[in-house]
């Protein structure tokens, strides 16, 4: 999976926000993940510390908010939670849900130490 | 599970109230940056580039993805073949040691380009456009980009292709679109390479097709075969009618 190199993109986006915004310590990072978006949590918790070792993300705590997975069906028109995108509709058994959210893949915020 | 707090996550409540997952508050001498950014926003720009020179150019770019040893090189050769002499073809190769797929590609008569990705499971678009600064297709040239072999982490990264075109080859099972959604999902094409394998095999191909609509209603299908050309004429077809109409000097 490919958990590493959206982490290593993270790590540019916050290396990036870094230069514009002066500060040089990370003390935490929330990320938010939708259930669709095809990123593993537990990877990306597992491959944190690894991306983030020498940079200025290094011993930063991480939190994940997850999202979940939204469609509305194109049968019974009913909006509802999806565990996968291939899913039939949970209200009507049938219909094909078009995916509405849960897809996300985005850096929330990130607390900085004050220089 | 939630990661927040070890809750259940997804509808859960307690005491049969919603709980939140407010912020925890800020600890004195720091600060919170709201970033709001896209983790792949990097890879999209770059693949945004990409596909605004493809225009510029009159380039079809085809991002042809599927897992190891469904014939997408075999594929690309019958295809060279059959269209080099009335369309400019260019190949991007990405294997992840290697230049044997470019040999390949560079025997069946057009210029590609080698892409290692060594420890990486897909093609980003970062790749991609160094690639085309070494190929230098001409003008209405059609950019086959052959991702690393590999149903999963390719549907994620953009390249800046027109389209992704997935390849799945009757030997490997016809759930495969349900067990890897994302890569059909993104796909608006369907190639099911070796047909001519079909009499040998338990592998019920109006399954298959109803389980890549389940995941994408609208992904087309076309059945082929690399190595008897079966299918290939409706395949070049496919190809020919995406290129962008030619523009006026």
């Amino acid at each position: 999976m490919h958990e590493l190199a959206i982490l290593e993109g993270m790590i540019q986006g916050i290396q990036e926000a870094a230069s514009l915004q002066g500060f040089t310590r990370v003390a935490g990072v929330r990320l938010e993940v939708g259930r669709l978006s095809g990123a593993e949590v537990e990877a990306l918790r597992f491959a944190f510390d690894a991306a983030s070792q020498d940079t200025l993300v290094e011993g930063a705590s991480l939190e994940i908010l997850e999202i979940p997975g939204t469609g509305s069906c194109q049968d019974c028109g009913a909006e509802v939670e999806i565990q996968a995108r291939f899913e039939l509709c949970p209200a009507c058994g049938q219909g094909f849900v078009v995916v509405t959210g849960g897809t996300e893949l985005r850096i929330k915020d990130i607390d900085v130490e004050e220089t | 599970m939630c990661t927040t707090c070890g809750c259940g996550g997804g509808g859960s409540t307690l005491d049969g109230q919603a709980h939140s997952h407010a912020p925890a508050p800020l600890r004195p001498g720091r600060r919170r940056v709201s970033l709001e950014q896209n983790l792949l926003a990097k890879n999209d720009a770059l693949a945004a580039v990409n596909r605004i020179r493809c225009a510029a150019q009159g380039w079809l770019a085809l991002n042809l993805v599927s897992s190891p040893g469904s014939g997408k090189t075999t594929l690309l050769e019958a295809t060279i073949l059959r269209l080099k002499d009335r369309v400019p073809v260019v190949v991007i190769e990405g294997d992840q040691q290697t230049s044997q797929d470019a040999d390949r590609i560079k025997a069946a008569g057009a210029p590609a380009v080698q892409i290692n990705t060594g420890k990486g499971c897909h093609l980003d678009a970062h790749m991609v456009g160094h690639a085309l600064e070494v190929l230098a297709p001409p003008p209405g040239a059609v950019v086959m980009i052959e991702n690393v072999g590999n149903l999963v982490c390719p549907a994620a990264f953009d390249l800046g292709e027109a389209h992704k075109v997935v390849i799945l080859s009757v030997t490997e099972g016809e759930d495969k679109p349900l067990k890897y959604p994302d890569m059909f999902a993104a796909a608006d094409l369907m190639l099911l390479n070796k047909v001519d394998l079909l009499p040998y095999l338990r592998f019920d191909v109006e399954r298959c097709v109803a389980h890549a609509r389940r995941v994408n209603p609208g992904i087309e299908v076309l059945r082929v075969s690399a190595q008897t050309g079966e299918g290939l004429d409706d395949w070049l077809r496919w190809v020919e009618a995406r290129r962008p109409a030619p523009q006026q000097a």
